[in-house]
């Protein structure tokens, strides 16, 4: 595979809401930013992928709004409508086809503006399962307790993987909701759908995020340090619940594999050095781990005791403070690209990991991680 | 450059008002599996599943999730693009990329929409800036009404003119067993029609239809392994256009396609489009648009492209046939409306068009998507490159 390197790097601040601002002018936040820091203009930029999703923006064609703002008018511009780490593959895409150099993506979701539960009942089919009353907490309160009662794992164990990552957020000055929190404090928190509890649910969360990126030549020209996507890969899985073993990480761990192959890494307990994951529930960061083959399966919840997975472990995850410290839906496979790019650039500030040459990425669209996307991201 | 890529199978259902019978998955599976059968391939020889419509018109959020059963995504890789009126477009343009890129070998696009399930236009005007434009946007022939008019004015053509755009595409339609529409009208028929919003009448719009349409393609290697009359994709053009429906000016000399057209004319070496193009497949959401689209492509500009209809040279008898599928003002279900265009220059290409298969050999076609804001896409199509 040729090499793509990503060039520039931007995200918002995020916060709760963002009253004062439109979804468009979160994203010109960040484009123009992030074009600037490229050393390029909007001339220079030859296409541009956006990622939104009509149901969370309120309106159809979500990609419409933005394109001033990301400077996507008389340009070839699409969009993505899954999680943005997706629309970072079809930029990709279109750059390895040889038909373009450099491309912008970008993505935004202004979560404050809508009512979650809603939004999400409509992701399930109309004739058997909305009437269930099925949403965003529910639905993946079915898959933390079908990986309780297979591996024996518990609330606990979640409470400190939030305990972490609320942490790890003070740190990072674009985090929302970084504090100290006790497992007290999170398993005494309200019960939303048995065993999601508020605190193991990521919070509400406005903001957008941008990436530059370009081929190899002009990504060596324009940047003293580019980051090379050296593998990716994505899968689905099955839909309706009745159909898939909720417990299971069967689309993760093939997009790994392949993801792995590609960039040549054949033991990723070891050659990976930082990991950035997508955890809308507390629950999800022990099971993608496994998914992601950095522990056996059942055995996610160690890596935080054994100080693996922690800030200043040996294979930290989420030292950003991932989606628990507020990342909104869709932008949140972006900010992980991003947080893994700014540890590889040594540019991660007071969480930097020493040394960072091999980042992995996961991110996640759909019901309890139906479609799984895995990056490898390299100074190599 | 990557690798070439071809189309080397098209699927679709029937188009119509409504798919009693069909929910949205099942929709979906019928154009998958005929595109495979057209193919000669089975799910297994597929590697990425691109699948896109709008999601507010049917009311179902990541639509792909619930059809990955029925697209075939279940266990590959998925992945849903959607842009509106030009989603069609937009994923036979992604099904390249991927395939030329080397990251897939073999990818299967579908577009669908099942307009009767839900509201088009309740779920169209939220497309507009809510502060700004919402309250004045009534879906989308408003906006049509205005721009024919100034069209109209700018180049002296008439409602006549538009209404034999309706009678030359309707008696396309009616050769085309998949098209929503088989209707046999004149041009008084159109204009007796119910006037929508000046001077759009009923006959000049597009239909609302239920139906999906697949594609697949898959890399120069692999190609002869597959078909003998591959289509081959010679240029991939898309350009989106600003954020407030009053920015792009002069709303039909769209100036989205004519950006487009200049550059996809470079690529794959289109010196005179009259000449060199065989066929063409044209996104025309009304009458007006087919006349003013065909301009900003080069043909019969400066308002003489209504001498081109009228002389026939648009129709199937023509040297340059314009929608033999019976184009959008036959067939709309939005998410595949602009794939029907591509798949339809294709099928052309492998001669495959039946009773309303061009009267010469097809080897260059052009098929334009349409959606957004005046946005377009255009792909040219070659039996060989």
């Amino acid at each position: 595979m040729k090499k793509v390197g990503i060039i520039a790097v931007e995200q918002t601040k995020f916060e709760a809401a963002r009253v004062e601002s439109g979804f468009s002018d979160l994203v010109f936040e960040t484009s123009g930013p992030a074009v600037k820091k490229a050393g390029l203009t909007r001339d220079d930029i030859d296409q541009i992928v956006t990622a939104s999703q009509d149901f969370w923006d309120g309106r159809t064609i979500s990609n419409f709004a933005v394109s001033e703002a990301c400077g996507s008018y008389l340009k070839p511009e699409s969009k993505v409508a899954m999680d943005a780490a997706m629309a970072v593959f079809y930029g990709l895409a279109r750059i390895l086809s040889g038909a373009y150099k450099t491309g912008l993506v970008t993505t935004h979701c202004k979560m404050s503006q809508g009512p979650q539960n809603v939004i999400y009942n409509a992701v399930f089919d109309p004739m058997y399962q909305r009437q269930l009353g099925l949403d965003f907490v529910n639905a993946h309160a079915f898959q933390a307790r079908a990986y309780m009662e297979k591996y024996g794992v518990g609330p606990e164990q979640w409470a400190e993987v939030t305990v972490k990552n609320k942490k790890n957020a003070l740190k990072n000055p674009k985090a929302m909701d970084g504090r100290e929190l006790t497992i007290d404090d999170v398993m005494n928190s309200p019960m939303l759908a048995d065993p999601i509890k508020e605190l193991d649910c990521m919070p509400v969360s406005d903001g957008s995020a941008t990436i530059i990126m370009a081929e190899e030549e002009t990504a060596k020209k324009l940047c003293d340090k580019p980051v090379w996507i050296k593998g990716f890969a994505t899968y689905m899985d099955n839909y309706y619940f009745g159909d898939r073993d909720l417990a299971e990480v069967g689309a993760l761990e093939k997009s790994a594999k392949r993801a792995y192959k590609m960039a040549g890494i054949t033991d990723p307990k070891k050659e990976i050095d930082v990991v950035e994951l997508t955890e809308f529930f507390s629950y999800q960061e022990p099971m993608w781990a496994e998914g992601l083959g950095l522990c056996d399966r059942g055995k996610g919840g160690d890596l935080i005791k054994d100080n693996i997975s922690t800030q200043d472990g040996s294979l930290p995850i989420n030292a950003s403070g991932g989606v628990l410290a507020g990342n909104p839906h869709t932008v949140a496979g972006m900010v992980r690209v991003i947080e893994a790019c700014n540890q590889l650039t040594g540019d991660a500030g007071e969480y930097q990991k020493d040394g960072a040459k091999t980042a992995v990425v996961q991110s996640t669209t759909g019901p309890c991680g139906q479609s799984q996307c895995v990056m490898v991201l390299s100074t190599d | 450059m990557g690798r070439k890529v071809a189309i080397v199978g098209t699927g679709q259902t029937k188009h119509k008002a409504r798919h009693s019978d069909m929910n949205i998955v099942e929709l979906i599976n019928q154009a998958v599996n005929r595109c495979l059968e057209n193919a000669e391939l089975t799910i297994n020889d597929i590697d990425a599943i691109l699948i896109g419509n709008m999601e507010h018109f049917e009311g179902i959020n990541l639509s792909d999730m619930w059809a990955s059963d029925a697209s075939g995504a279940l266990g590959r890789c998925g992945m849903k693009i959607t842009t509106g009126g030009s989603t069609g477009t937009s994923l036979s343009s992604a099904a390249y990329y991927y395939t030329a890129s080397g990251l897939f070998d073999t990818v299967l696009c579908v577009g669908w929409q099942k307009q009767n399930e839900g509201d088009t236009t309740a779920g169209l005007v939220s497309a507009t800036d809510p502060i700004w434009e919402r309250a004045s946007f009534a879906g989308a022939f408003g906006t049509f009404g205005g721009a024919a008019t100034q069209y109209m004015m700018e180049t002296g053509l008439t409602p006549e003119d538009a209404a034999k755009v309706a009678v030359k595409n309707k008696r396309h339609g009616r050769l085309n067993p998949y098209a929503h529409l088989h209707l046999d009208i004149s041009v008084d028929d159109v204009l007796r029609s119910p006037m929508l919003a000046y001077p759009i009448r009923m006959l000049d719009l597009c239909p609302a239809s239920e139906g999906a349409c697949a594609m697949i393609m898959t890399h120069e290697d692999n190609v002869k392994k597959v078909t003998d009359k591959p289509a081959w994709i010679s240029a991939s053009v898309c350009r989106h256009d600003s954020a407030f429906t009053g920015d792009p000016p002069f709303f039909l000399d769209l100036r989205t396609l004519r950006s487009a057209a200049k550059e996809a004319y470079a690529t794959a070496d289109i010196k005179d489009p009259m000449k060199d193009l065989d066929i063409i497949e044209l996104y025309e959401p009304v009458t007006w648009a087919e006349l003013s689209f065909l301009e900003a492509l080069g043909i019969g500009e400066g308002g003489k492209v209504g001498e081109l209809l009228a002389q026939g040279v648009t129709s199937i008898e023509g040297s340059l046939p314009v929608n033999l599928s019976g184009g959008v003002l036959c067939t709309n279900p939005i998410g595949a409306t602009a794939m029907c265009r591509v798949a339809e220059a294709a099928i052309q290409i492998r001669g495959e068009g039946g009773e309303r298969q061009a009267n010469h050999k097809v080897n260059t076609a052009l098929a334009t998507g349409y959606g957004g804001n005046w946005w377009s896409d255009l792909l040219i199509l070659k039996s060989s490159l």
